[in-house]
């Protein structure tokens, strides 16, 4: 029997800095490990503008044609996870574009 | 009217108190951020944020305070009863001498939540400096906080929400009520109703800590007689009304 064929990793768009606020081997497996202890840290204790934080990744992984990191295979955040098969829940609450695009964005009723 | 048995409510918090800070590093820091944020020479004080709305300027029919907070939260107007409402204007009339009072309600922010006595997972909270919130990360949408709280200031995201803003994410599924606009507070800044009303002309509602004998509110709570919405409650309000 042939080895079944693998899917090939994902394009994704290129992030806008330099590099990453830790090691890309780090990130890969461990952001999420970081977003939670971050996020618990702010909502609990107040402490805001630390380096691992959601609104940041979005910043510089949103790509330049809508500023989202969620719409279609190739956004940076939706394109891995659908890759890796993981449940994406951050972007139920929080947004998925800058800051640029979300004042851009036409402003609809919101719910 | 039960009355609220203080020791044991006393012994409960100390409990969880204790439990927290043993099992929680995080925990620990909140309290020496409070105390570090409070400023020097003040020793062991603490913040208590704290609002005081003036009822006797607070103009019947001006929602700049409600509006305001929609704006800020990408909140769409309530029609329904069960549409989310972080803050809520009331008109309180006096049958016998036809008195009326117009004043927003909205979380009281209670030194003692009955909101955060009754969470089961802990998503209700109150931070070091007096805020309560909700932690939508832990909040499984029971909904048992909205019939503890004496002034139905919590409301339940029954659809999905569209515009989400980088400051105030929310989605459904999860309880959520009026946070004393933390992204502001935390830096320094202001509540978005308490900016509105100000802006409106009518200065209202002010908003302060407390525990600071130097700030507006404290000293306008020492000169004037404010009132806690059902004080005999003893939940200790953070929001005061004059007037009333």
């Amino acid at each position: 029997m042939a080895a079944p064929a693998l899917a090939k990793p994902p394009v994704l768009d290129k992030a806008k800095g330099e590099k990453c606020v830790e090691e890309t081997s780090v990130m890969r497996k461990r952001h999420m490990d970081f977003l939670k202890h971050q996020r618990d840290d702010t909502v609990h204790g107040g402490i805001r503008g630390a380096k691992h934080s959601l609104a940041g990744c979005v910043e510089c992984h949103a790509n330049a044609r809508d500023g989202a990191v969620l719409g279609s295979s190739q956004h940076f955040c939706q394109g891995c996870h659908e890759y890796a098969a993981v449940k994406l829940d951050c972007f139920d609450c929080h947004t998925s574009h800058t800051k640029s695009a979300q004042a851009s964005q036409k402003r609809g009723v919101p719910r | 009217m039960i009355p609220v048995d203080e020791s044991r409510r006393k012994f409960l918090g100390t409990t969880a108190a204790a439990a927290g800070a043993l099992a929680l590093g995080p925990g620990v820091m909140l309290y020496s951020y409070a105390e570090a944020k409070a400023g020097s020479g003040a020793g062991e004080r603490t913040i208590r944020w704290g609002m005081l709305v003036d009822t006797t300027k607070c103009a019947s029919g001006c929602t700049a305070c409600v509006d305001a907070c929609n704006t800020e939260h990408n909140i769409a107007p309530a029609k329904l009863p069960t549409d989310v409402q972080w803050i809520r204007k009331v008109e309180l009339k006096d049958e016998r001498t036809g008195a009326v009072h117009s004043m927003p309600v909205m979380c009281q922010h209670c030194a003692e939540p009955p909101c955060v006595d009754v969470c089961p997972t802990g998503a209700s909270f109150k931070r070091a400096d007096g805020i309560v919130m909700v932690d939508r990360h832990t909040c499984i949408g029971c909904r048992y906080c909205m019939m503890a709280c004496p002034y139905k200031a919590r409301s339940f995201v029954h659809e999905p929400t569209t515009n989400k803003s980088s400051v105030a994410p929310r989605g459904k599924g999860c309880v959520e009520s009026c946070t004393m606009c933390v992204h502001r507070v935390d830096k320094g800044g202001t509540p978005a109703c308490v900016e509105a009303c100000s802006d409106a002309g009518h200065r209202a509602i002010i908003f302060g800590d407390l525990n600071d004998p130097n700030s507006e509110i404290a000293k306008r709570v020492k000169a004037a007689t404010t009132t806690q919405l059902r004080a005999d409650l003893r939940t200790d309000n953070g929001v005061r009304y004059q007037g009333l």
